[in-house]
Protein backbone atom coordinates (compact mmCIF):
# COMPACT_ATOMS: atom_id res chain seq x y z
CA UNK A 1 0.00 0.00 0.00
CA UNK A 2 1.20 3.53 -0.76
CA UNK A 3 1.80 5.84 1.88
CA UNK A 4 -1.09 8.62 2.13
CA UNK A 5 1.01 11.81 3.09
CA UNK A 6 -1.33 14.82 3.31
CA UNK A 7 0.48 16.29 5.88
CA UNK A 8 0.19 20.25 5.87
CA UNK A 9 2.99 21.13 8.56
CA UNK A 10 6.42 20.59 8.00
CA UNK A 11 7.63 17.54 9.33
CA UNK A 12 11.40 17.94 11.17
CA UNK A 13 13.01 14.41 11.33
CA UNK A 14 16.20 13.19 12.97
CA UNK A 15 17.51 10.38 11.73
CA UNK A 16 20.19 8.16 14.01
CA UNK A 17 22.56 6.29 12.12
CA UNK A 18 25.53 4.12 13.21
CA UNK A 19 29.22 3.26 11.66
CA UNK A 20 29.41 -0.45 11.49
CA UNK A 21 32.26 -2.76 10.91
CA UNK A 22 31.50 -5.12 8.08
CA UNK A 23 30.36 -8.42 9.78
CA UNK A 24 32.36 -10.54 8.13
CA UNK A 25 35.57 -8.75 8.88
CA UNK A 26 35.09 -8.50 12.37
CA UNK A 27 37.89 -8.45 14.91
CA UNK A 28 37.89 -8.76 18.81
CA UNK A 29 40.13 -7.41 21.39
CA UNK A 30 40.85 -10.48 22.98
CA UNK A 31 42.13 -8.86 26.41
CA UNK A 32 39.12 -6.00 26.50
CA UNK A 33 36.83 -7.82 24.99
CA UNK A 34 36.09 -4.41 23.02
CA UNK A 35 35.68 -4.14 19.52
CA UNK A 36 38.49 -3.21 17.38
CA UNK A 37 37.47 -1.10 14.50
CA UNK A 38 41.02 -0.46 12.84
CA UNK A 39 41.65 -2.08 9.69
CA UNK A 40 38.42 -3.18 9.42
CA UNK A 41 36.08 -1.44 6.56
CA UNK A 42 33.24 0.22 8.00
CA UNK A 43 29.89 0.69 6.64
CA UNK A 44 26.26 2.69 7.44
CA UNK A 45 24.54 0.13 9.38
CA UNK A 46 21.83 -1.54 6.91
CA UNK A 47 19.02 -0.94 8.98
CA UNK A 48 19.93 2.53 9.52
CA UNK A 49 19.87 3.02 5.95
CA UNK A 50 16.74 2.44 5.68
CA UNK A 51 15.74 4.91 8.26
CA UNK A 52 16.97 7.33 6.09
CA UNK A 53 15.24 6.84 2.82
CA UNK A 54 11.87 6.90 5.00
CA UNK A 55 13.12 10.13 6.08
CA UNK A 56 13.92 11.34 2.49
CA UNK A 57 10.91 10.25 1.13
CA UNK A 58 8.75 11.54 3.70
CA UNK A 59 10.45 14.41 3.56
CA UNK A 60 9.39 15.23 -0.17
CA UNK A 61 6.28 15.02 0.34
CA UNK A 62 5.88 16.73 3.84
CA UNK A 63 9.10 19.69 3.10
CA UNK A 64 10.77 20.13 6.43
CA UNK A 65 14.59 18.97 7.52
CA UNK A 66 16.37 15.66 7.53
CA UNK A 67 18.79 15.73 9.91
CA UNK A 68 21.39 12.89 10.74
CA UNK A 69 23.58 12.13 13.58
CA UNK A 70 26.37 9.78 14.99
CA UNK A 71 27.68 8.70 17.90
CA UNK A 72 31.38 7.44 17.68
CA UNK A 73 35.02 7.90 16.56
CA UNK A 74 35.61 11.26 14.49
CA UNK A 75 36.10 8.67 11.60
CA UNK A 76 32.33 7.90 11.71
CA UNK A 77 32.32 11.23 10.05
CA UNK A 78 32.04 9.59 6.76
CA UNK A 79 28.56 7.99 6.95
CA UNK A 80 27.38 11.17 7.90
CA UNK A 81 28.78 12.53 4.63
CA UNK A 82 27.18 10.27 2.87
CA UNK A 83 23.89 11.12 3.95
CA UNK A 84 25.23 14.68 3.38
CA UNK A 85 25.84 13.49 -0.15
CA UNK A 86 22.07 11.82 -0.52
CA UNK A 87 20.40 15.49 0.84
CA UNK A 88 20.28 15.32 4.29
CA UNK A 89 20.07 18.80 5.31
CA UNK A 90 22.41 18.70 8.72
CA UNK A 91 25.02 16.29 10.31
CA UNK A 92 25.78 16.02 13.97
CA UNK A 93 28.93 13.66 15.29
CA UNK A 94 28.72 13.40 19.19
CA UNK A 95 32.64 12.19 19.37
CA UNK A 96 35.32 12.14 22.44
CA UNK A 97 36.70 9.67 24.75
CA UNK A 98 33.76 10.53 27.53
CA UNK A 99 31.82 8.22 25.48
CA UNK A 100 33.93 5.11 24.65
CA UNK A 101 32.76 1.85 26.02
CA UNK A 102 28.82 2.90 25.84
CA UNK A 103 26.55 -0.29 26.23
CA UNK A 104 22.68 0.39 25.32
CA UNK A 105 22.00 2.51 28.76
CA UNK A 106 25.17 4.97 28.26
CA UNK A 107 24.19 5.20 24.54
CA UNK A 108 20.54 5.93 25.04
CA UNK A 109 21.59 8.52 27.54
CA UNK A 110 23.87 10.38 25.63
CA UNK A 111 21.43 9.90 22.68
CA UNK A 112 18.60 11.94 24.53
CA UNK A 113 20.62 14.32 25.65
CA UNK A 114 21.65 15.44 22.32
CA UNK A 115 18.34 15.76 21.12
CA UNK A 116 17.32 18.06 23.66
CA UNK A 117 20.31 20.17 22.85
CA UNK A 118 19.26 20.10 19.05
CA UNK A 119 16.18 21.57 18.02
CA UNK A 120 12.93 19.76 18.36
CA UNK A 121 11.45 17.03 15.91
CA UNK A 122 8.64 15.92 15.10
CA UNK A 123 10.18 12.26 14.15
CA UNK A 124 13.21 10.12 15.28
CA UNK A 125 13.93 7.32 12.90
CA UNK A 126 16.43 4.49 14.07
CA UNK A 127 17.36 1.06 12.28
CA UNK A 128 15.47 -1.71 13.88
CA UNK A 129 19.46 -3.22 15.15
CA UNK A 130 22.82 -2.24 14.38
CA UNK A 131 24.67 -5.51 12.55
CA UNK A 132 27.28 -5.29 14.97
CA UNK A 133 25.67 -5.49 18.45
CA UNK A 134 22.18 -6.84 17.40
CA UNK A 135 20.26 -5.49 20.87
CA UNK A 136 17.48 -3.53 19.00
CA UNK A 137 17.61 -1.66 22.40
CA UNK A 138 18.98 1.82 21.80
CA UNK A 139 15.81 3.43 20.10
CA UNK A 140 13.06 2.64 22.72
CA UNK A 141 15.56 3.25 25.50
CA UNK A 142 15.93 6.68 23.61
CA UNK A 143 12.42 7.07 23.27
CA UNK A 144 12.22 5.91 27.11
CA UNK A 145 14.41 8.51 28.10
CA UNK A 146 13.09 11.48 26.45
CA UNK A 147 9.36 9.94 27.63
CA UNK A 148 7.90 10.11 24.06
CA UNK A 149 6.12 6.99 22.29
CA UNK A 150 8.28 4.46 20.22
CA UNK A 151 6.71 1.79 17.50
CA UNK A 152 9.64 -0.47 16.82
CA UNK A 153 10.21 -2.97 13.89
CA UNK A 154 8.04 -0.36 11.59
CA UNK A 155 8.03 -1.91 7.86
CA UNK A 156 6.13 1.02 6.37
CA UNK A 157 3.87 4.03 6.68
CA UNK A 158 0.58 4.26 5.89
CA UNK A 159 -0.36 7.78 6.84
CA UNK A 160 1.50 10.91 8.02
CA UNK A 161 -0.67 14.01 8.32
CA UNK A 162 -0.04 17.39 11.14
CA UNK A 163 -0.84 15.16 14.16
CA UNK A 164 0.90 11.74 13.82
CA UNK A 165 1.44 8.96 11.73
CA UNK A 166 -0.28 5.35 10.83
CA UNK A 167 2.46 2.85 10.14
CA UNK A 168 2.34 -1.07 9.96
CA UNK A 169 4.99 -2.68 12.23
CA UNK A 170 5.87 -6.20 12.27
CA UNK A 171 5.32 -8.49 15.20
CA UNK A 172 6.44 -12.31 15.64
CA UNK A 173 3.03 -14.19 14.04
CA UNK A 174 1.80 -10.81 12.08
CA UNK A 175 1.82 -7.68 11.26
CA UNK A 176 -0.20 -4.38 13.39
CA UNK A 177 -1.48 -0.96 12.27
CA UNK A 178 -0.50 1.46 14.75
CA UNK A 179 -1.43 5.28 15.27
CA UNK A 180 0.61 7.23 17.12
CA UNK A 181 0.90 11.15 17.70
CA UNK A 182 4.24 13.40 17.34
CA UNK A 183 6.59 13.61 18.84
CA UNK A 184 7.46 9.71 17.96
CA UNK A 185 10.14 7.52 17.94
CA UNK A 186 10.36 4.30 15.04
CA UNK A 187 12.30 2.10 14.74
CA UNK A 188 12.36 0.73 11.04
CA UNK A 189 13.12 -2.96 9.49
CA UNK A 190 15.04 -3.20 6.18
CA UNK A 191 13.03 -1.47 3.79
CA UNK A 192 11.82 -3.07 0.23
CA UNK A 193 13.31 0.47 -1.10
CA UNK A 194 16.74 0.24 -1.28
CA UNK A 195 18.55 3.48 0.20
CA UNK A 196 18.89 5.96 -3.16
CA UNK A 197 22.51 6.63 -4.55
CA UNK A 198 23.65 9.94 -4.60
CA UNK A 199 22.97 12.55 -7.40
CA UNK A 200 25.75 14.58 -8.71
CA UNK A 201 23.98 17.66 -7.54
CA UNK A 202 23.61 16.14 -4.38
CA UNK A 203 27.53 15.46 -3.93
CA UNK A 204 28.13 19.27 -4.83
CA UNK A 205 25.30 20.44 -2.70
CA UNK A 206 27.30 18.56 0.35
CA UNK A 207 30.50 19.91 0.17
CA UNK A 208 28.70 23.59 1.20
CA UNK A 209 27.17 21.42 4.63
CA UNK A 210 29.42 21.09 7.50
CA UNK A 211 29.08 18.28 10.33
CA UNK A 212 29.00 19.76 13.27
CA UNK A 213 31.14 17.99 16.20
CA UNK A 214 29.56 17.57 19.77
CA UNK A 215 31.72 16.87 22.90
CA UNK A 216 29.56 15.83 26.53
CA UNK A 217 29.87 19.78 27.41
CA UNK A 218 28.14 20.53 24.40
CA UNK A 219 25.18 17.97 24.70
CA UNK A 220 25.05 18.63 28.63
CA UNK A 221 25.75 14.86 30.11
CA UNK A 222 26.57 13.50 33.62
CA UNK A 223 29.99 11.98 31.79
CA UNK A 224 29.88 9.75 34.94
CA UNK A 225 26.81 8.51 32.70
CA UNK A 226 28.43 7.93 29.86
CA UNK A 227 31.05 5.86 28.11
CA UNK A 228 32.47 2.96 30.22
CA UNK A 229 31.35 4.24 33.55
CA UNK A 230 28.23 4.76 33.13
CA UNK A 231 27.14 0.73 31.78
CA UNK A 232 25.76 -1.04 33.93
CA UNK A 233 26.31 -4.21 31.62
CA UNK A 234 30.26 -5.76 31.26
CA UNK A 235 31.11 -7.49 28.37
CA UNK A 236 33.22 -10.79 30.08
CA UNK A 237 34.62 -12.51 26.92
CA UNK A 238 34.07 -12.88 23.66
CA UNK A 239 34.53 -16.70 22.26
CA UNK A 240 33.71 -17.87 18.80
CA UNK A 241 30.93 -20.01 18.41
CA UNK A 242 32.96 -23.06 17.11
CA UNK A 243 31.30 -25.98 15.88
CA UNK A 244 32.13 -28.74 17.76
CA UNK A 245 31.74 -31.70 15.76
CA UNK A 246 33.44 -32.34 12.05
CA UNK A 247 30.67 -32.89 9.55
CA UNK A 248 29.50 -36.42 8.61
CA UNK A 249 29.43 -37.06 5.13
CA UNK A 250 26.95 -39.11 3.42
CA UNK A 251 28.70 -40.90 0.53
CA UNK A 252 27.51 -43.32 -2.38
CA UNK A 253 25.26 -43.59 -5.11
CA UNK A 254 22.25 -40.92 -5.04
CA UNK A 255 19.96 -43.83 -3.71
CA UNK A 256 22.69 -44.50 -1.04
CA UNK A 257 23.06 -40.82 -0.18
CA UNK A 258 19.15 -40.29 -0.17
CA UNK A 259 18.91 -43.85 2.50
CA UNK A 260 21.31 -43.01 4.65
CA UNK A 261 19.69 -39.34 5.00
CA UNK A 262 16.62 -41.05 6.22
CA UNK A 263 18.65 -43.59 8.22
CA UNK A 264 20.07 -40.71 9.99
CA UNK A 265 16.91 -38.79 10.59
CA UNK A 266 15.37 -41.71 11.85
CA UNK A 267 18.24 -42.65 14.26
CA UNK A 268 18.26 -38.97 15.37
CA UNK A 269 14.38 -39.48 16.09
CA UNK A 270 13.28 -36.26 14.50
CA UNK A 271 11.38 -38.19 11.47
CA UNK A 272 9.66 -41.40 11.26
CA UNK B 1 17.96 -5.68 48.73
CA UNK B 2 17.49 -7.40 45.46
CA UNK B 3 16.23 -11.16 45.42
CA UNK B 4 14.69 -13.55 43.69
CA UNK B 5 14.31 -14.42 39.89
CA UNK B 6 11.12 -12.56 37.51
CA UNK B 7 9.87 -14.27 33.89
CA UNK B 8 7.57 -12.11 31.97
CA UNK B 9 4.32 -14.84 31.32
CA UNK B 10 4.22 -13.06 27.64
CA UNK B 11 0.25 -13.67 26.07
CA UNK B 12 0.36 -16.17 23.40
CA UNK B 13 -2.44 -16.87 20.98
CA UNK B 14 -3.76 -19.69 22.91
CA UNK B 15 -3.03 -18.66 26.67
CA UNK B 16 0.84 -18.15 27.34
CA UNK B 17 3.66 -18.02 24.58
CA UNK B 18 5.26 -21.03 25.07
CA UNK B 19 8.42 -18.81 25.40
CA UNK B 20 7.66 -17.81 29.12
CA UNK B 21 7.55 -21.26 30.11
CA UNK B 22 10.74 -21.94 28.36
CA UNK B 23 11.86 -19.47 30.52
CA UNK B 24 10.13 -20.87 33.71
CA UNK B 25 12.08 -24.01 33.39
CA UNK B 26 15.56 -22.41 32.85
CA UNK B 27 14.85 -19.95 35.86
CA UNK B 28 14.07 -22.71 37.95
CA UNK B 29 17.57 -24.00 38.00
CA UNK B 30 19.10 -20.65 38.45
CA UNK B 31 17.14 -19.75 41.00
CA UNK B 32 18.27 -22.93 43.04
CA UNK B 33 21.75 -21.80 42.23
CA UNK B 34 21.05 -17.83 43.13
CA UNK B 35 18.56 -19.15 46.09
CA UNK B 36 15.81 -16.85 46.26
CA UNK B 37 12.12 -17.34 44.93
CA UNK B 38 10.46 -17.71 41.46
CA UNK B 39 8.51 -15.72 40.55
CA UNK B 40 6.11 -15.69 37.43
CA UNK B 41 4.69 -12.42 36.35
CA UNK B 42 1.39 -11.79 34.88
CA UNK B 43 -0.62 -9.19 33.43
CA UNK B 44 -4.93 -8.33 33.52
CA UNK B 45 -6.82 -9.84 36.23
CA UNK B 46 -6.14 -13.16 38.28
CA UNK B 47 -9.10 -14.94 36.60
CA UNK B 48 -6.64 -15.56 33.43
CA UNK B 49 -4.05 -16.98 34.87
CA UNK B 50 -2.84 -20.49 34.48
CA UNK B 51 -1.54 -21.06 37.81
CA UNK B 52 -1.12 -24.63 37.84
CA UNK B 53 1.15 -24.20 34.33
CA UNK B 54 3.01 -21.74 35.34
CA UNK B 55 4.21 -24.15 38.92
CA UNK B 56 4.36 -27.13 36.89
CA UNK B 57 7.22 -24.90 35.04
CA UNK B 58 8.71 -23.71 38.20
CA UNK B 59 7.08 -20.51 39.56
CA UNK B 60 7.34 -20.40 43.44
CA UNK B 61 5.56 -17.12 43.18
CA UNK B 62 2.42 -15.54 40.52
CA UNK B 63 2.39 -11.52 40.42
CA UNK B 64 -0.09 -10.41 38.41
CA UNK B 65 -0.35 -6.99 37.81
CA UNK B 66 -3.76 -5.50 37.26
CA UNK B 67 -3.85 -4.07 33.57
CA UNK B 68 -7.30 -3.19 31.43
CA UNK B 69 -7.58 -5.78 28.48
CA UNK B 70 -7.37 -3.39 25.77
CA UNK B 71 -4.07 -2.80 26.96
CA UNK B 72 -2.47 -6.09 26.96
CA UNK B 73 -0.67 -5.77 23.55
CA UNK B 74 0.88 -2.27 25.01
CA UNK B 75 4.21 -2.57 25.08
CA UNK B 76 4.77 0.77 26.46
CA UNK B 77 1.83 0.59 29.29
CA UNK B 78 2.95 -2.53 30.18
CA UNK B 79 6.58 -1.35 30.69
CA UNK B 80 5.39 1.22 32.75
CA UNK B 81 3.48 -0.75 35.08
CA UNK B 82 6.13 -3.40 35.18
CA UNK B 83 8.81 -0.60 36.31
CA UNK B 84 6.47 0.30 38.83
CA UNK B 85 6.37 -3.48 40.13
CA UNK B 86 10.25 -3.74 39.82
CA UNK B 87 10.61 -0.71 42.13
CA UNK B 88 8.28 -1.76 44.70
CA UNK B 89 9.89 -5.57 44.57
CA UNK B 90 13.07 -5.46 44.01
CA UNK B 91 14.12 -8.44 41.96
CA UNK B 92 17.60 -9.57 41.08
CA UNK B 93 17.18 -10.82 38.02
CA UNK B 94 14.41 -9.95 35.46
CA UNK B 95 14.16 -12.24 32.28
CA UNK B 96 11.76 -11.89 29.36
CA UNK B 97 11.31 -14.07 25.82
CA UNK B 98 13.37 -12.30 22.78
CA UNK B 99 9.32 -11.93 20.92
CA UNK B 100 9.09 -8.36 19.16
CA UNK B 101 7.15 -7.25 22.42
CA UNK B 102 9.82 -8.08 24.76
CA UNK B 103 12.81 -6.68 22.89
CA UNK B 104 10.36 -3.57 23.14
CA UNK B 105 9.02 -3.88 26.15
CA UNK B 106 12.12 -4.63 28.07
CA UNK B 107 14.38 -1.79 26.61
CA UNK B 108 11.65 0.92 27.84
CA UNK B 109 12.08 -0.99 31.56
CA UNK B 110 15.87 -0.78 31.35
CA UNK B 111 15.89 2.98 30.48
CA UNK B 112 13.41 3.84 33.04
CA UNK B 113 15.26 1.81 35.44
CA UNK B 114 18.75 2.64 34.91
CA UNK B 115 19.77 -0.97 34.56
CA UNK B 116 21.68 -3.18 32.10
CA UNK B 117 19.83 -5.27 29.54
CA UNK B 118 21.21 -8.00 27.68
CA UNK B 119 19.33 -8.44 24.37
CA UNK B 120 18.97 -11.77 22.46
CA UNK B 121 21.04 -14.19 24.83
CA UNK B 122 21.30 -17.53 24.05
CA UNK B 123 22.86 -19.32 27.20
CA UNK B 124 22.09 -18.20 30.53
CA UNK B 125 23.99 -19.73 33.85
CA UNK B 126 25.19 -18.43 37.42
CA UNK B 127 28.58 -17.08 38.70
CA UNK B 128 27.67 -19.11 42.22
CA UNK B 129 30.89 -17.32 43.83
CA UNK B 130 29.75 -14.05 42.86
CA UNK B 131 25.68 -15.16 43.18
CA UNK B 132 25.64 -12.63 39.56
CA UNK B 133 23.71 -13.89 36.23
CA UNK B 134 25.90 -15.00 32.94
CA UNK B 135 24.27 -13.90 30.13
CA UNK B 136 25.54 -15.32 26.55
CA UNK B 137 24.60 -13.95 23.34
CA UNK B 138 25.29 -13.85 19.55
CA UNK B 139 26.88 -10.57 17.87
CA UNK B 140 28.14 -9.60 14.68
CA UNK B 141 25.45 -11.83 12.96
CA UNK B 142 25.88 -14.61 14.99
CA UNK B 143 30.31 -14.06 14.70
CA UNK B 144 30.64 -14.52 17.65
CA UNK B 145 29.50 -15.11 21.20
CA UNK B 146 29.97 -12.25 24.39
CA UNK B 147 29.41 -13.58 27.78
CA UNK B 148 27.74 -10.38 30.18
CA UNK B 149 27.47 -9.56 33.24
CA UNK B 150 25.46 -6.88 34.70
CA UNK B 151 27.76 -6.40 38.04
CA UNK B 152 26.39 -3.46 40.23
CA UNK B 153 23.20 -2.37 38.85
CA UNK B 154 19.89 -4.19 39.66
CA UNK B 155 18.04 -6.12 38.86
CA UNK B 156 19.97 -7.91 35.92
CA UNK B 157 17.63 -8.11 32.92
CA UNK B 158 17.83 -9.99 29.81
CA UNK B 159 15.69 -10.76 26.74
CA UNK B 160 16.01 -14.71 25.41
CA UNK B 161 15.72 -16.28 22.25
CA UNK B 162 12.44 -18.62 22.16
CA UNK B 163 13.70 -22.20 21.31
CA UNK B 164 16.73 -21.87 23.19
CA UNK B 165 15.74 -23.23 26.49
CA UNK B 166 13.78 -26.54 27.09
CA UNK B 167 10.66 -26.90 28.84
CA UNK B 168 10.88 -28.78 31.97
CA UNK B 169 8.35 -29.55 34.31
CA UNK B 170 9.05 -30.23 37.62
CA UNK B 171 6.29 -31.55 40.45
CA UNK B 172 5.42 -28.86 42.56
CA UNK B 173 5.26 -29.27 46.41
CA UNK B 174 3.06 -26.75 46.98
CA UNK B 175 0.29 -24.61 45.57
CA UNK B 176 2.06 -21.16 44.44
CA UNK B 177 1.31 -18.20 46.00
CA UNK B 178 -0.74 -15.49 44.48
CA UNK B 179 -0.45 -11.88 44.66
CA UNK B 180 -2.67 -9.51 42.74
CA UNK B 181 -1.21 -5.62 42.56
CA UNK B 182 -2.46 -2.84 41.03
CA UNK B 183 -0.28 0.62 39.69
CA UNK B 184 -0.93 3.67 39.41
CA UNK B 185 0.20 5.07 36.76
CA UNK B 186 -0.37 8.74 35.43
CA UNK B 187 -1.63 8.39 31.56
CA UNK B 188 0.84 9.16 29.05
CA UNK B 189 0.63 9.73 25.58
CA UNK B 190 1.35 6.19 23.30
CA UNK B 191 0.97 4.55 20.28
CA UNK B 192 -2.26 2.75 19.91
CA UNK B 193 -2.50 -0.52 17.93
CA UNK B 194 -5.62 0.18 15.47
CA UNK B 195 -5.62 -3.78 14.42
CA UNK B 196 -3.70 -6.85 14.30
CA UNK B 197 -3.42 -8.97 11.38
CA UNK B 198 -2.42 -12.64 12.25
CA UNK B 199 -0.45 -14.17 9.16
CA UNK B 200 -1.13 -17.51 8.31
CA UNK B 201 0.70 -20.09 10.66
CA UNK B 202 2.53 -21.73 8.38
CA UNK B 203 4.18 -18.70 7.21
CA UNK B 204 5.72 -18.48 10.95
CA UNK B 205 8.77 -20.57 10.34
CA UNK B 206 10.24 -20.36 13.18
CA UNK B 207 7.39 -22.03 15.01
CA UNK B 208 8.62 -25.61 12.99
CA UNK B 209 10.44 -28.06 14.21
CA UNK B 210 11.41 -29.16 10.67
CA UNK B 211 12.90 -26.14 8.05
CA UNK B 212 14.03 -27.22 4.46
CA UNK B 213 15.65 -24.68 2.49
CA UNK B 214 17.01 -23.51 -0.73
CA UNK B 215 19.52 -20.93 -1.56
CA UNK B 216 20.83 -19.82 -4.61
CA UNK B 217 22.04 -23.17 -5.84
CA UNK B 218 18.67 -24.48 -6.59
CA UNK B 219 19.79 -22.47 -9.79
CA UNK B 220 16.05 -21.82 -10.88
CA UNK B 221 12.83 -21.04 -8.97
CA UNK B 222 11.07 -24.28 -9.34
CA UNK B 223 13.54 -25.79 -7.38
CA UNK B 224 11.26 -24.74 -4.44
CA UNK B 225 8.49 -26.79 -5.43
CA UNK B 226 10.58 -30.00 -4.67
CA UNK B 227 11.68 -28.56 -1.70
CA UNK B 228 8.44 -27.90 -0.87
CA UNK B 229 7.14 -31.22 -1.66
CA UNK B 230 10.25 -32.44 0.62
CA UNK B 231 9.10 -30.31 3.91
CA UNK B 232 5.55 -31.30 3.24
CA UNK B 233 6.81 -35.57 3.59
CA UNK B 234 8.91 -34.60 6.54
CA UNK B 235 6.35 -32.50 8.31
CA UNK B 236 7.92 -29.19 7.80
CA UNK B 237 8.62 -25.68 7.19
CA UNK B 238 9.84 -24.39 3.74
CA UNK B 239 13.09 -21.66 3.73
CA UNK B 240 15.20 -19.54 1.77
CA UNK B 241 18.52 -17.72 1.78
CA UNK B 242 18.53 -14.33 1.07
CA UNK B 243 20.17 -14.84 -1.96
CA UNK B 244 16.84 -16.81 -3.39
CA UNK B 245 14.73 -14.14 -1.93
CA UNK B 246 16.85 -11.71 -3.83
CA UNK B 247 16.46 -13.37 -7.03
CA UNK B 248 12.62 -13.50 -6.51
CA UNK B 249 12.19 -17.52 -6.05
CA UNK B 250 10.58 -16.88 -2.92
CA UNK B 251 9.03 -14.39 -0.49
CA UNK B 252 10.83 -12.64 2.73
CA UNK B 253 8.64 -14.43 4.79
CA UNK B 254 10.48 -17.66 4.28
CA UNK B 255 13.97 -16.08 4.39
CA UNK B 256 16.56 -17.47 7.00
CA UNK B 257 19.25 -15.25 8.02
CA UNK B 258 20.44 -12.05 9.98
CA UNK B 259 17.92 -9.80 7.99
CA UNK B 260 15.25 -12.61 8.11
CA UNK B 261 14.03 -15.37 10.66
CA UNK B 262 16.25 -17.27 13.31
CA UNK B 263 15.32 -20.53 13.49
CA UNK B 264 15.96 -23.75 15.99
CA UNK B 265 14.32 -26.13 14.85
CA UNK B 266 15.03 -29.81 15.37
CA UNK B 267 16.32 -30.48 11.63
CA UNK B 268 17.71 -27.88 9.33
CA UNK B 269 18.05 -29.22 6.04
CA UNK B 270 20.06 -26.63 3.82
CA UNK B 271 20.01 -27.24 -0.05
CA UNK B 272 22.03 -24.93 -2.70
CA UNK B 273 22.61 -22.89 -0.24
CA UNK B 274 26.53 -22.13 0.45
CA UNK B 275 26.69 -21.17 3.79
CA UNK B 276 27.53 -16.98 3.96
CA UNK B 277 27.63 -16.37 7.46
CA UNK B 278 24.85 -13.87 7.66
CA UNK B 279 22.74 -16.81 6.62
CA UNK B 280 24.60 -19.44 9.19
CA UNK B 281 23.51 -16.76 12.01
CA UNK B 282 20.06 -17.33 11.36
CA UNK B 283 20.39 -21.65 11.41
CA UNK B 284 23.45 -22.43 13.54
CA UNK B 285 21.35 -22.92 16.53
CA UNK B 286 19.27 -25.72 15.12
CA UNK B 287 19.72 -29.43 16.46
CA UNK B 288 21.19 -31.00 13.76
CA UNK B 289 21.84 -29.73 10.22
CA UNK B 290 22.11 -31.56 7.28
CA UNK B 291 24.03 -29.72 3.97
CA UNK B 292 23.18 -30.93 0.29
CA UNK B 293 25.04 -29.26 -1.97
CA UNK B 294 27.39 -29.76 -5.23
CA UNK B 295 31.01 -27.91 -3.73
CA UNK B 296 32.30 -29.80 -1.17
CA UNK B 297 34.17 -26.51 -0.20
CA UNK B 298 30.89 -24.77 0.37
CA UNK B 299 31.24 -23.17 4.03
CA UNK B 300 28.00 -24.19 5.10
CA UNK B 301 29.46 -27.87 5.74
CA UNK B 302 31.45 -26.64 8.46
CA UNK B 303 28.57 -25.84 10.07
CA UNK B 304 26.91 -29.32 9.09
CA UNK B 305 26.59 -32.52 11.36
CA UNK B 306 25.88 -34.61 7.96
CA UNK B 307 27.22 -33.44 4.18
CA UNK B 308 25.86 -34.75 0.92
CA UNK B 309 28.21 -33.89 -1.71
CA UNK B 310 25.98 -34.12 -4.77
CA UNK B 311 23.22 -32.92 -7.13
CA UNK B 312 19.90 -32.06 -4.89
CA UNK B 313 17.83 -32.75 -8.31
CA UNK B 314 19.02 -36.15 -7.96
CA UNK B 315 19.13 -36.83 -4.69
CA UNK B 316 16.24 -35.29 -2.88
CA UNK B 317 13.28 -37.20 -5.74
CA UNK B 318 14.68 -40.09 -4.40
CA UNK B 319 14.28 -39.02 -0.58
CA UNK B 320 10.48 -38.49 -1.62
CA UNK B 321 10.53 -41.62 -3.75
CA UNK B 322 11.81 -43.98 -0.21
CA UNK B 323 10.17 -41.82 2.71
CA UNK B 324 6.31 -42.83 3.38
CA UNK B 325 3.71 -39.97 4.06
CA UNK B 326 4.56 -38.49 7.42
CA UNK B 327 2.82 -39.26 10.06
CA UNK B 328 3.12 -35.95 12.02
Amino acid sequence: MEPLIFSERAVNILVFLKQVPDTQKVKIDPVRGTLIRKGVPSVTNPFDESALELALEIREITGGRVSVLTMGIPDSENILRDALTLGADEAFLITGSDFAGSDTLATSYALSNAVRALSPFELYLFGKQATDGDTAQVGPEVAAHLDIPVVTFVQSVRKVDERGMVVERMVDNGRQIVEVDFPVALTVVKAHKRLRMPSLAGIMDSFGKPVQRLGSGDIGVDVSKCGLSGSPTRVKKIFSPKHQTAVHFIEGSSEEMAHGFLVILKKEGVYG
Amino acid sequence: MYSGVWVFVEKGSDGVNPVSFELLSKARELSNELGGELTALCFGDSGTVQTASLAEYGADRILVVSLENDLLNNPEVMARHFSAAINEKKPSVVLAGATSFGRTMMPIIAAEIKTGLTADCTELAVDTERKILLQTRPAFGGNVLAMIECTVSRPQMATVRPHVFKLKKINPSKKPAVELKSYPIPEKRIATVLETIYEEETLDISASDIIVSGGRGLGRADGFELLQRLANKLGGALGASRGAVDLGWISPAHQVGQTGHTVNPKLYVACGISGAIQHLAGMRGSDMIVAINEDPDAPIFEAADYGIVGDLYEVIPKILEEVVTSTR
